[in-house]
């Protein structure tokens, strides 16, 4: 029994997902560990982001259970939650594969956006905002110093007043994170966050990512292709194909799997060695 | 270069030319032959040639091909270009906007005195009927605007609210006798209401469908207030609404009267004065609860909502109850304008929400610039107003309507105050405007 079977903050039990004929997601069942990092993998189309949606409530599955167990020890059934609630309740966070920022506001604004429902609680559902009573507007502090955190730790506080799709993408991406984290979350789920970033974005980010992991409470699935994150960063990886599992453990463990090796480059063995040192295996 | 420009004139010239041929072929059927019911011959038909309109259509399409030829579409500095620098751009008009407001806002209380001081109280009355008509229009606007500006949700039926807050003053007051500052608050409620009728199985919808159903939701509660005769009087509409009273004392003449009172010479104009003041106010509460809500978290949530839905629910919004609130809101200022149109008026009928009306109010919004309040002021006071002050061109003012609408919308396709001003920044100071390029119009 590994380390993430014992105190899992989400437990995924056999998870299916049907698109009409298509099985995206068959059957699949995995743990992600308290405070660990889990990366999900798997080649073009094996159905890591459907995963995803299925447990931010984008979409419903057509089978299976979904847990979140909250450090307070409430739990959460999130495949019977609508999406909204999943964040705001059951506090798991997500970022998108391609970036999905309020582009025509300021990174201020994005991260007030993201902490709305509290704010909403302090406004008095806005009756008490709109005459501008001092519970409100100190709550809005707040909120901004919060903000104003999340832009240091992600270096952006220099352009905190600038629009947001005014950002180089690697900054976005970045920006993206320190949005979900203002929604305080205890499961962060990324959707490939060193997508199309350079080789010194990519340590930035894996930096970051251990650092929230390290200080904030915060359990963080994600998915990535990027096995220099991934090797580097994960306790925990879980290997998906054709909407199945393949392999699951440590990163060495993984690494070494042959199936895994036959997932990802699908050749004869001999040849497997070359293309391993190609990719970095 | 004589040779250059010789080939230039003379390309032009054959280019023109062939437009010309067209132009022949076409009109000689066209124009130059017309059948007519010649009374001469007993009602046969006849054909009747007309040879020199159709010289002058040619001449013309000949002319202006060759014009636009050698001043335009060959000429190595196009004149529009030259024109195209003459119009003002949007950095001439950044200092302007910061004094925009104050500006507008002083002339809007003085408005009253400037006219009577200029025409006299007989003279002023038609002036400040007009502005009062600019202020409901602009009210309205700002109304509209949270829920296709802020909120991004494409309203096609906005009227529908209007008449639902002039029609619940008028019918408060028909049946119960409620006087209008019981039934103010009343019909912005009751228009909420609705709005939140509409929503909830519409808010589902996005971008063209939402326009479509609400267009209808607009039509149907005009179809009902037409044929629900012995409720609403149908088309005859409802006559004798009762005026609105400074907090209880009418503006009559004699003792106990408004002029009587205040120990001033009686004249109608002063409830005319009164009723300015009154749209005045209510469209400066309208502006102000709506920038009010901007800085606040459902303001920000709206303007999220219209960057990007499904963010906004990986964030923890309830993205529906946040478009309803929009949709409640917007409604409720459209009624309590409703409900100030009727007392105005003192006669409504359902001629008066028409299809044309939210078109109008969705056009002062989209020319003034999405989310802008300032801009919807200025789109409103040269559509209404200007609409108003063409009256003696009759016809030919949908033409110079139509014309400056295509002038706007090649000059600055985002309305004319395209750039948002961000609702919080970090420095504390007023921010940078944000460009129109980089906010989103909203899905639905």
């Amino acid at each position: 029994m590994s380390s993430w079977d014992n105190n899992p903050v989400l437990t995924i039990e056999h998870l299916t997902m049907r698109f009409g004929g298509l099985v995206a997601v068959d059957n699949l069942s995995f743990n992600v560990g308290r405070g660990d990092i889990t990366a999900l993998i798997g080649p073009n189309g094996a159905g890591k982001t459907t995963v995803f949606n299925c447990v931010t409530g984008f979409y419903k599955p057509t089978e299976g259970r979904v847990v979140m167990n909250r450090s307070n020890g409430e739990h959460y059934l999130l495949e019977r939650m609508p999406d909204f609630q999943i964040s705001a309740r059951a506090k798991v966070a997500r970022t998108f594969q391609n970036i999905r920022l309020f582009g025509g506001m300021t990174l201020l604004e994005n991260l007030m956006v993201a902490q709305h429902n509290p704010l909403m609680l302090a406004s008095g559902y806005s009756v008490a905002g709109i005459f501008g009573l001092s519970s409100f507007r100190s709550a809005e502090r707040e909120a901004v110093e919060k903000a104003r955190y999340w832009l240091e730790k992600t270096a952006l506080i220099d352009r905190a007043d600038a629009p947001a799709a005014d950002l180089p993408y690697g900054d976005q991406r970045r920006l993206e994170i320190a949005r979900a984290m203002c929604s305080g979350p205890e499961l962060l789920c990324l959707d490939e966050p060193a997508a199309g970033l350079n080789p010194k974005e990519s340590a930035e980010l894996n930096a970051l990512l251990q650092y929230i992991r390290k200080e904030h409470d915060t359990s963080i699935l994600l998915i990535e292709h990027d096995m220099s994150v991934v090797m580097e960063i994960s306790d925990h990886v879980v290997v998906l194909d054709y909407g199945e599992k393949i392999s699951d453990g440590t990163a060495p463990e993984v690494k070494d799997d042959p199936k895994v090796i036959a997932a990802y480059l699908g050749v004869p063995d001999e040849e497997v060695d070359a293309v391993e040192e190609e990719v970095g295996l | 270069m004589s040779v250059k420009s010789d080939n230039f004139f003379m390309d032009s010239v054959k280019d023109a030319a062939a437009g010309g041929l067209i132009a022949l072929a076409l009109f000689a059927v066209l124009i130059g032959m017309k059948a007519e019911v010649a009374s001469g011959l007993g009602g046969q038909l006849g054909i009747v040639y007309r040879w020199g309109a159709v010289a002058v259509a040619v001449a013309i399409v000949f002319g202006g091909r060759l014009l636009l030829n050698l001043f335009v579409w060959k000429a190595d500095t196009p004149v529009t270009q030259t024109a195209g620098s003459l119009l003002p751009n949007l950095q001439s008009f950044a200092p302007l906007g910061k004094y925009a407001m104050p500006i507008f806002l002083v002339l809007a209380v003085v408005l009253p005195f400037l006219l009577m001081s200029a025409y006299g109280a007989r003279g002023s009355r038609q002036y400040l009927d007009l502005a009062i008509l600019v202020t409901t229009y602009v009210m309205l606007g700002w109304g509209l605007n949270i829920v296709v500006g802020l909120a991004g949700l494409l309203d096609l039926g906005y009227v529908a609210f209007y008449a639902v807050g002039a029609y619940s003053y008028a019918l408060l007051a028909e049946y119960f006798g409620f006087s209008f500052w019981i039934c103010l608050p009343l019909a912005g409620i009751l228009a909420a209401f609705w709005g939140i009728i509409l929503g909830f199985p519409v808010l589902r919808l996005r971008g063209d469908y939402l326009a479509i159903v609400t267009l209808a939701f607009g039509e149907i509660i005009r179809v009902v207030l037409l044929n629900w005769y012995e409720f609403t009087g149908g088309p005859d509409g409802i006559s004798g609404i009762p005026r609105p009273s400074f907090f209880g004392i009418e503006f009559t003449r004699g003792e106990g009267g408004f002029a009587d009172t205040f120990g001033l010479e009686f004249s109608s104009i002063h409830r005319i004065i009164f009723l300015y003041y009154l749209i005045l106010l209510m469209a400066l509460i309208t502006n102000f609860v709506t920038m009010r809500l901007r800085k606040l978290p459902v303001g920000r949530a709206w303007e999220a909502l219209r960057e990007d839905e499904i963010a906004c629910r990986s964030l923890g919004i309830n993205t529906t109850n946040t478009k309803l609130t929009a949709f409640a809101l917007g409604a409720m200022f459209g009624g309590f304008a409703g409900s100030f149109f009727a007392t105005r008026q003192g006669f409504i009928s359902p001629e008066s929400f028409t299809f044309i009306e939210s078109a109008v109010i969705l056009a002062i919004v989209v020319l003034g610039g999405l989310g802008s309040q300032i801009g919807v002021v200025i789109a409103a006071i040269v559509m209404i107003g200007g609409f108003e002050f063409f009256r003696g061109l009759e016809e030919y003012r949908m033409l110079v309507f139509g014309l400056l609408m295509v002038i706007i919308m090649v000059w600055k396709p985002r309305g004319l105050i395209s750039t948002r001003n961000p609702s919080i920044t970090l420095s504390g100071k007023k921010g940078k405007g944000i460009s129109s390029d980089l906010v989103q119009e909203g899905h639905g």
